[in-house]
């Protein structure tokens, strides 16, 4: 057993770890990737079949199957790649540019 | 302690056996030495209890080391040239990880032209990996420090890789007497390895090789960079505690005592020459040879050479007034890689020494007693340029 107390530092004010181990598990969640996204996919849930293939292929493992069947990409982590919208079969998917 | 008469990888692999790492990975082929040879025999008879990974390349050898030291075990691997390029990559990650792993590097010279002999080249240009660098003179300080390695990479002060290097074939491959102390003493010395900051365990789950963002990134590596600086002090103890719980069984077969830094015949010498690994014993007869003259010459041998030990460095040579930097490495375009660390030490002295550049050896050259005797007049007379290559 590691005793995480002894394992953490302080430099110029700030806690670290040594090697920077993180102390928990599943600390991919808690970094929101989605703020490094230029473009946003936005499907059309008229031509989207549900056939999963965007699913299959999101290199992030972001997007999820709906109530409906459809499936649609979980924003706090899509970083706009755009594969989906490139390998919908059906066209269903398109980049859009985020703007403010 | 038994006396043996082997060679200088297999004294390596005999240290590693007796340090029981629990993986240790290789990848078997030039350039590769007779260590990891002996380490597969040693675990096919029976000999030693770890798992041995034939990886795809030097790359993979590293990467399994990496890997298993995560999950809270002693690994080990050994390299050479070529090999410890390809694992440049990773050299980096296992160091900020602060995973203690540990490694041989015997010194070959990298290509191009293609060569298998010695020089430093390989381990000098991985100087800024982050890993703790420690340089054997003889077969029995390659034993000696592939025992303490282990114990000093896994202090909890230190947590950083280290590599024992060798010089190829001038010791890789030479006979030598090598004291083996008993495998008690050594299970004394070198206890099992208890992880301090990083396991594998399903559970205590936790996360290694995050992310580092910007607003982080620059404390963790000084959090890093200062371990590596004070590991300086937790190696002066293990050379302490190693020098006294292993006394000399062979005369001249290393330091009486470990230190960062081995002094021969400086204590009156008005000329220093600096050198590591091997040569030194070549060295060490010319000054025996130029004394008798009545020169007075010495060396400063350096082992510890990542950290840099200035303080010691400067301390020994506080009364030299010229000094010969020997290297058998370079940078390209650039002034020698240890000269350049000495100028820089010596640089705010009052009384600084006159500072001489040597290249010598590159490739496998042989260094000879002529080529010592011939940088030694030309540092005493000052000729020459201020870097001179000794063919």
């Amino acid at each position: 057993m590691i005793d995480f107390e002894n394992v953490k530092l302080k430099v110029n004010d700030k806690e670290i770890t040594i090697g920077a181990v993180l102390m928990s598990d599943g600390s991919t969640r808690k970094n929101k990737t989605g703020a490094w996204r230029s473009k946003r996919p936005v499907v059309d849930f008229e031509r989207c079949t549900g056939c999963g293939v965007c699913w299959s292929l999101c290199p992030e493992g972001c997007i999820e199957k709906r109530s409906d069947g459809k499936f649609e990409a979980d924003l706090d982590y899509c970083k706009g790649c755009g594969i989906c919208a490139n390998e919908c079969p059906r066209k269903a998917i398109t980049m859009v540019m985020e703007e403010k | 302690m038994t006396k043996q008469i082997m060679e200088a990888s297999h004294a390596i692999a005999e240290a590693v056996r007796m340090a029981k790492p629990a993986v240790i990975a290789a990848y078997p082929i030039t350039p590769q030495t007779h260590i990891v040879e002996r380490l597969s025999e040693f675990i096919a008879d029976g000999e030693l209890d770890s798992e041995y990974i034939r990886v795809e390349s030097e790359f993979g050898a590293i990467s399994a080391c990496l890997g298993a030291s995560a999950t809270g075990t002693r690994a080990y691997t050994a390299t050479c040239s070529q090999g410890l390029a390809l694992m440049n990559e990773v050299l980096f990650i296992v160091s900020g990880m602060r995973l203690p792993v540990c490694m041989t590097v015997v010194n070959r010279a990298l290509s191009a032209p293609i060569s298998i002999w010695n020089d430093h080249q390989d381990s000098i240009s991985a100087r800024d990996v982050g890993w703790i660098q420690m340089y054997a003179e003889t077969s029995q300080e390659c034993y000696d420090l592939t025992l303490m390695q282990f114990k000093i990479s896994e202090d909890h002060r230190v947590l950083t890789p280290s590599m024992v290097c060798l010089d190829g074939f001038t010791l890789s491959h030479v006979y030598e007497p090598v004291d083996i102390p008993a495998q008690e003493q050594v299970d004394k010395f070198l206890p099992r390895y208890k992880p301090y900051h990083a396991i594998l365990d399903p559970e205590q789950p936790m996360t290694l090789g995050p992310i580092g963002f910007p607003s982080e990134y620059m404390e963790i590596r000084k959090s890093q960079i200062d371990a590596i600086e004070d590991s300086l002090r937790v190696i002066e103890e293990v050379y302490n505690e190693f020098s006294d719980s292993f006394p000399v069984g062979i005369k001249k077969a290393r330091p009486e005592r470990y230190f960062h830094v081995e002094e021969y015949q400086l204590e009156d010498a008005e000329i220093a020459l600096v050198a590591m690994g091997s040569v030194c014993g070549t060295i060490k007869v010319v000054i025996d040879e130029l004394r008798k003259k009545g020169e007075r010459v010495g060396l400063l041998k350096l082992i510890t050479y990542r950290p840099f030990p200035r303080q010691a460095i400067k301390d020994a040579l506080k009364r030299v007034e010229k000094v010969a930097v020997l290297e058998k490495a370079v940078s390209p375009g650039g002034d020698g890689p240890i000269y350049c660390e000495f100028s820089s030490l010596f640089y705010d002295s009052e009384d600084r020494p006159e500072l001489r550049d040597f290249i010598i050896g590159l490739g496998g050259r042989d260094v000879s007693l002529e080529h010592i005797k011939k940088i030694y007049e030309m540092t005493k007379e000052g000729k020459g340029e201020k870097q001179e290559w000794v063919f």
